[in-house]
C-alpha cells in the first residue's frame, strides 16, 4: 500500500475507533456523575 | 450476570474486530489492499450497526405506544444514542474514504444527503428528549419521532438504486450489487458483528445509567414528599 493510501486508512482507522472511545468516555463520565448524585440524594433523604 | 454478559460480549467484539483486520491486512487477496476497500471494512458495517440501531429504536417505540411503558420508551433512547455514534463513523469513514476516492470531502449527493439528514434527525431526538421534562409527553414525541427516523433510514438504504449520483452503487451480493469477489465481503459481515456486540455493550452501560437516574428521580420525589 502507498504511504498516502495508508494515511487515509489510518485516518479511517483512528476516527471510526476513537469516536467509539469518546462515546465510552462520556458514558463512564456520566455514570461517575450520577452515582455521586445518587448519594447526594440518598444521603438528603437519610437525614430528613 | 449482566456484568458478565457485558464483559463476554466486549471481549467477543475486539476478538471480532482483531480477526477481521488480521484478515483484510494479510490474508484477503490484493486488490483489498487498497484505502478504498479497507475503508469500506468500517464504513459499511459502521451504517449496518447504526440502521439495526434506528430500527430496534423504531420497534421499541411501537411497543411504548402500544404499552405505555415507560421501560422501552428509556431503552429506546440508549439505543438511539448509540446507534447516533456509530452513523457518526459512517459519516466521518465515508468523507475520509470520498476525500481519497473523489477528492472532496462532501458533495451533496443523495445517499449522502440523506444519511445527514438522518443523522440530524436523530440528534434532534436526543435533543427533544433533552428539552421535555414530562416524562409520558417526552416518551410519545420521542416515538413519534424515531418512527419517522425510519423512514429515512429506508430512503438511505435506497437512495443508491433510486438516484444514480456520485456514492457508488451497491457492491454487496446481498443486494443487486453482484458481490466484491470471494472473501472479501465477509469481513464486512464480521465487522458488522463485532460493532454490534460492542454496541450492546454500550447500550447495557447506558441502561445501567437510567435505573440509577430513575433512582434519583424517585429519591428526589420521597424527599420532597416529607
Amino acid at each position: 500500500m502507498e504511504p498516502r493510501e495508508f494515511q487515509f486508512v489510518f485516518a479511517g482507522f483512528v476516527v471510526a475507533w476513537l469516536i467509539v472511545m469518546i462515546y465510552a468516555l462520556t458514558l463512564g463520565l456520566r455514570e461517575r456523575r450520577l452515582r455521586k448524585e445518587l448519594d447526594r440524594v440518598r444521603k438528603m433523604v437519610e437525614r430528613r | 450476570m449482566r456484568e458478565k454478559i457485558m464483559y463476554l460480549l466486549a471481549a467477543a467484539g475486539i476478538g471480532l474486530v482483531t480477526w477481521t483486520l488480521y484478515k483484510v491486512w494479510f490474508v484477503l487477496p490484493k486488490e483489498a489492499n487498497v484505502a478504498a476497500y479497507q475503508i469500506l471494512y468500517f464504513h459499511v458495517p459502521a451504517a449496518f450497526t447504526a440502521f439495526t440501531g434506528f430500527f430496534t429504536a423504531l420497534a421499541l417505540s411501537g411497543f411504548y405506544l402500544g404499552t405505555g411503558n415507560l421501560r422501552y420508551d428509556a431503552l429506546a433512547a440508549g439505543v438511539v444514542e448509540v446507534a447516533l455514534a456509530f452513523a457518526s463513523i459512517n459519516l466521518i469513514t465515508g468523507m475520509i474514504w470520498a476525500r481519497y476516492a473523489w477528492g472532496i470531502w462532501w458533495t451533496w449527493d443523495a445517499r449522502l444527503t440523506s444519511m445527514l439528514t438522518c443523522w440530524l434527525i436523530y440528534a434532534g431526538y436526543l435533543i427533544l428528549r433533552r428539552a421535555i421534562d414530562e416524562p409520558t409527553q417526552r416518551a410519545r414525541l420521542s416515538a413519534f419521532l424515531a418512527i419517522l427516523g425510519c423512514v429515512d433510514v429506508a430512503f438511505v438504504y435506497k437512495s443508491i438504486e433510486w438516484f444514480r449520483t456520485q456514492h457508488p452503487s451497491p457492491v454487496l451480493s446481498i443486494r443487486s450489487g453482484g458481490g466484491m469477489g470471494p472473501g472479501m465481503e465477509a469481513p464486512i459481515y464480521w465487522n458488522w458483528l463485532a460493532m454490534l456486540c460492542l454496541g450492546t455493550v454500550l447500550v447495557i452501560i447506558r441502561m445501567r445509567q437510567e435505573e440509577i437516574s430513575r433512582a434519583i428521580d424517585s429519591l428526589r420525589r420521597l424527599a420532597h414528599a416529607y
